[in-house]
């Protein structure tokens, strides 16, 4: 077997995982990729090296990616296009205090 | 000079493997790990320098990293011959294609295991230099040794062709880590100064810490008895002459090349 061979048969035998990354204290974990791994370690190491090279991140989370369920791109019309025209759901609105600051 | 010697051997540890390592770069088994054995030997080229750029201030000859990297010639090395060995096992060609990833992560294990051992030691060094230098390749060196321990147990305990292959990794590596333990007259003298640290007394350490990894890999510890090599003083195998012509070609080439 050809090495590119073997390489894609790792990949189709490894599951896909998809990588979370948290850059700094108090912020959120924020979707940044997908890697294949043979199992959740393997997947966390390989997203250390891949996705944190340049210090991108104080913490990792992998999910296994058949895991997420997802809104179906054909739904976008029902979904999220109602939404368009209620801007008065926006806050921008409220006539916020000097005293508040930025909020 | 002992103290000189007892860095070179150091700097020359990492150099020699993080070169090898390097041979990987673009033709890993997979990418992400491709990735992965590219940060590992830039975290040994990383060492190095600064083990270089130490040796060079203390002797203080006009003497710079790069001239100790890429000026001097195999029989001036000081690492162990472990580290300068091809990314194959014994007795198959020298080609690119007979590279076995299981090599390079045995070697790494077996070496990882080592220097995470020694670099904690060598935190309280006499030369101070040493010891910032040991506090920053700690961190690194106990990501290396978990990498390859990790895939160590997945090769060893893998399918039927890479626990073979991991296991004649490791009868062909494993009589070289004899060097480890053995002492030289530059590492005496420098663990009686106060500047190194003597590995027989991490060997206890060691070897436990290679029978649980080999245990949970479901792979034979094999003999170590036999023939044990001197890279550290300075006589080295055939491979690291070929090594070093690769790597010192581009800076002899052009002397004066600056980035």
């Amino acid at each position: 077997m050809t090495a590119q061979a073997k390489a894609t048969k790792a990949l189709s035998e490894w599951p896909l995982w998809e990588v979370f990354i948290r850059s700094k204290q108090g912020l959120e974990h924020k979707h940044c990729g997908s890697l294949h791994a043979s199992d959740a370690q393997h997947a966390l190491q390989m997203a250390r090296d891949v996705y944190t090279r340049r210090q991108e991140g104080v913490s990792i989370w992998v999910v296994p990616s058949h895991t997420i369920t997802a809104s179906a791109p054909d739904d976008k019309a029902e979904l999220f296009e109602p939404a368009s025209d209620k801007i008065y759901r926006h806050p921008t609105f409220y006539t916020i205090p000097d005293e508040v600051g930025h909020m | 000079m002992a103290h000189i010697d007892y860095l070179l051997h150091l700097a020359d540890n990492a150099v020699v493997l993080g070169q090898r390592n390097g041979e990987w770069c673009g033709h890993g088994p997979i990418l992400e790990e491709d990735i992965a054995m590219a940060n590992i030997s830039l975290d040994l080229i990383g060492q190095a320098r600064l083990l270089y750029q130490h040796v060079a201030a203390l002797k203080n000859d006009g003497a710079t990293e790069d001239a100790l990297a890429y000026f001097r010639d195999a029989h001036e090395f000081r690492n162990y011959t472990l580290l300068e060995l091809p990314h194959h096992g014994a007795l198959v060609g020298y080609a690119v294609d007979n590279r076995d990833y299981a090599v390079t992560i045995v070697r790494n294990f077996l070496y990882s295991a080592l220097m995470a051992l020694l670099w904690e030691k060598l935190q309280t060094s006499k030369d101070d230099q040493l010891a910032a230098i040991a506090a920053k390749s700690l961190k690194e060196v106990r990501y290396h040794l978990r990498h390859s321990q990790d895939w160590l147990v997945r090769l060893g305990d893998g399918t039927e062709e890479s626990h073979q292959r991991a296991q004649a990794a490791l009868n062909h590596l494993m009589p070289y880590t004899q060097e480890f333990w053995s002492t030289s007259d530059f590492e005496a003298q420098a663990v009686h100064d106060g500047v190194g640290v003597d590995t027989t007394q991490l060997k206890a350490d060691w070897d436990s810490l290679v029978q649980h990894a080999l245990a949970e890999a479901t792979l034979q510890l094999p003999s170590t008895e036999g023939f044990v090599t001197t890279g550290k003083q300075r006589v080295h195998s055939e491979h690291l002459s070929f090594m070093l012509n690769e790597m010192q070609s581009l800076a002899r080439a052009h002397p004066q090349g600056v980035w």
